[in-house]
């Protein structure tokens, strides 16, 4: 790696000539305009963080209260008759986990195949290329190519079918659809950590007479689990931070109404309500128009995803300058 | 007879390695399987509206929003079919909000980079660290969510004069949901990622090659501007291209600040030009998606997919070359 990372430290003793501070008062008039400007961007950038923070800190806590966690959604216009946002926790929660319960073991055993065995070549190119497209897809495109596949009569099953001449939405579809978005990014970390370990461990564990199976699942992976882990996280924080899948494989219909009251495959099978989905019914471009509710669930949906995000940087904790620089890359990017 | 004994188990290990490897290997190939069958789908259900419309789908005619109505009510207007639909307003919607607020990323994401690899004191870059995860972590309905009730209400009280309004009466109805909160908001979107990918490239620039400059003479920032920024344009176009992606496929933060109207913006309006709504294309489907169990509706709603789809994996291209060129220099993005 050719790179050097952002100003690390020289180890004590090191002779290092550093030369003499040249004083900008000296530069040319231009480059002393654009070196204020450059100044001006950074700090401008701090702000609208700043800022972001502060209106969601400030409406948010001044807009929620504790009863919002436990009562559901319901349609008035009057602010105090609303309700909660219980049910969108709840569908929150479950669209996560069916999310991830398939994205997890399927993104690790791609990212195994493609960094272990890769054979053939052709084909491992292909799907590679094809994740990274995946990655780039919006997820509105992704949303609707879901329902045209999931509302197909034989995978009625899934949710309360054409019956009631709904389109399939359902808490099942709405995870299958959202473990699409999450895949990329537990692929790009697990493949990346598996490339990172030295070749040692893989030929310690041939030299013991392991087979290549058995040294990914007792060796491989347990030593990348922070990488696994992360890009799991990550995938959770798109899947909670996702709106249009919701919207439109969801229903996001206000509360969560389960199919023929049967208790758990009931609700999975019924359509019903994220966070996201709150947020934008009950902003000023949805029908509910309340700005406190908006306010209060926005700033709970915030919480989520950067406690999240504090999780990864927790969990990246310790690998470096440029491993950070990298891991930050694909959080953004979702590709490595 | 040990020795037999250990063989078969060797054996029945490596037929369990290759068993592991053809499920591994399947399981891949079912992902490529069904990602192709996204493209595929996408593009036969998408298929009435293009062959109805011809490239004239691309071009303009008519009301967009009249177009959408008529398929919703299957009341065709007159003279035309049901999935007669012209796009252009929503292609220039997508357009100039994809390239304003790119070009606006552009400029502002480089000098961030700059100032946070050669200038930010050390407590500065601590913070813009996880200032730039934080503004990545935001959901995109939060930032709708600021736009509409923040930044639309004071820009509709702050430029947009009763005057203003008049001058457009009868084409369109101008308030604070319009082409300059949808590119302001999605610029700050889209700036984390640039500014992460050029921040790196910069700091992965040969030290040597900034100190030759250095030792003849030429200040910091011509340093910069002449030898580093050359090596980095590599990543500023992978940034781009990363950008410009997110820029095309963002739907539901467009959908609340854009002004949701299907009407072609006209730079000839002088400055009102930047107050007039727009509805770019990702925006239109998560409107339109209640409407897909409507036969030339959901034909209208996969074709507009579609063309995102593809657009998406031009995109994809478009990294990949950037990142091939960034190999040559032993940068990593």
């Amino acid at each position: 790696m050719a790179g050097v990372a952002l100003g690390p430290a020289p180890p004590p003793g090191t002779l290092t000539v550093r030369p003499r501070r040249e004083s900008v008062a000296a530069w040319p008039l231009v480059d002393r305009a654009w070196y204020g400007i450059a100044w001006l961007t950074g700090i401008g950038l701090c702000l609208t963080a700043l800022s972001i923070v502060a209106i969601m800190l400030v409406k948010g806590v001044g807009y929620l209260n504790l009863a919002d966690f436990t009562s559901p959604p319901a349609a008035s216009l009057q602010q105090n008759q609303s309700g909660g946002f219980s049910d969108p926790i709840i569908g929150t929660l479950i669209v996560t986990v069916i999310g991830i319960v398939i994205a997890a073991p399927v993104g690790v055993a791609i990212a195994a195949w493609l960094a272990e065995y890769a054979r053939p070549s052709w084909l491992a190119r292909t799907v590679e290329s094809a994740i990274e497209m995946l990655a780039g897809t919006p997820s509105v495109v992704l949303a609707i190519f879901g329902l045209a596949v999931l509302s197909q009569g034989y995978l009625g099953f899934l949710s309360q079918g054409a019956a009631r001449g709904s389109l399939g939405e359902s808490f099942f579809n709405a995870g299958i659809v959202m473990s699409l978005i999450a895949l990329p990014l537990v692929v790009a970390s697990t493949r990346e950590g598996l490339f990172q370990l030295p070749d040692r461990l893989r030929e310690a564990s041939y030299a013991l007479g392991k087979t290549r199976a058995t040294t990914i699942r007792c060796v491989l992976l347990p030593a990348i689990r922070p990488s696994m882990a992360s890009g799991i996280v990550l995938g959770m924080g798109r899947i909670i931070g996702d709106t249009a899948i919701i919207t439109i494989v969801l229903g996001a219909t206000l509360r969560n109404e389960p199919v023929n009251g049967v208790p758990v495959i009931g609700l999975l099978r019924g359509t019903g309500s994220t966070l996201t989905s709150y947020v934008f019914y009950n902003s000023p471009a949805g029908e509910g128009n309340s700005h406190e509710k908006a306010y209060a669930a926005a700033f709970v949906l915030l919480v989520i995803v950067l406690a999240l995000n504090a999780l990864v940087t927790r969990l990246t904790h310790g690998s470096g300058e440029r491993g950070r620089a990298l891991r930050l890359l694909r959080f953004l990017t979702g590709r490595v | 007879m040990r020795v037999a004994a250990r063989s078969g188990v060797a054996r029945s290990g490596a037929a369990r390695d290759r068993r592991a490897e053809l499920w591994l290997g399947a399981l891949g190939a079912a992902v490529l399987v069904l990602i192709v069958a996204m493209a595929v789908t996408v593009f036969v259900k998408a298929w009435p509206s293009f062959s109805y419309n011809g490239l004239g789908w691309f071009g303009s005619g008519g009301e967009v929003d009249q177009q959408l109505r008529a398929m919703r009510e299957s009341a065709p207007l007159p003279g035309h079919g049901l999935l007669y639909f012209r796009a252009w307003p929503l292609i220039w919607g997508t357009l100039i909000t994809t390239v304003s607020a790119v070009a606006l990323a552009l400029f502002i994401s480089t000098l961030a980079a700059i100032f946070l690899t050669e200038f930010a004191p050390g407590p500065v870059r601590r913070v813009l660290d996880p200032v730039i995860r934080l503004l990545a972590a935001v959901p995109s309905v939060i930032y709708g969510l600021i736009g509409i009730l923040v930044l639309a209400p004071w820009i509709e009280e702050t430029f947009i004069s009763n005057a203003r309004k008049h001058s457009v009466i009868f084409v369109v109805q101008l308030n604070g949901q319009n082409l300059t909160t949808a590119t302001v908001i999605l610029t700050v979107m889209i700036l984390p990622i640039m500014v992460a990918i050029t921040a790196n490239a910069l700091a992965a620039v040969p030290s040597s090659w900034r100190e030759g400059s250095a030792a003849l003479g030429v200040n910091r920032w011509r340093t910069i501007w002449r030898v580093s920024m050359r090596v980095t344009w590599p990543a500023i176009a992978a940034g781009l291209v990363l950008a410009t992606a997110r820029a095309l496929g963002e739907a539901v933060m467009l959908a609340m600040v854009s002004g949701s109207s299907a009407f072609a913006a006209n730079p000839l309006d002088g400055v009102t030009f930047l107050f007039e709504p727009v509805r770019p294309l990702a925006a239109t489907i998560f409107q339109e998606a209640g409407g897909l169990t409507i036969g030339p509706l959901s034909h209208t709603i996969y074709a507009i997919g579609a063309v995102l789809l593809v657009s998406a994996i031009m995109m994809s291209l478009a990294g990949w070359a950037a990142k091939q060129s960034l190999r040559r220099y032993g940068i990593r993005a």
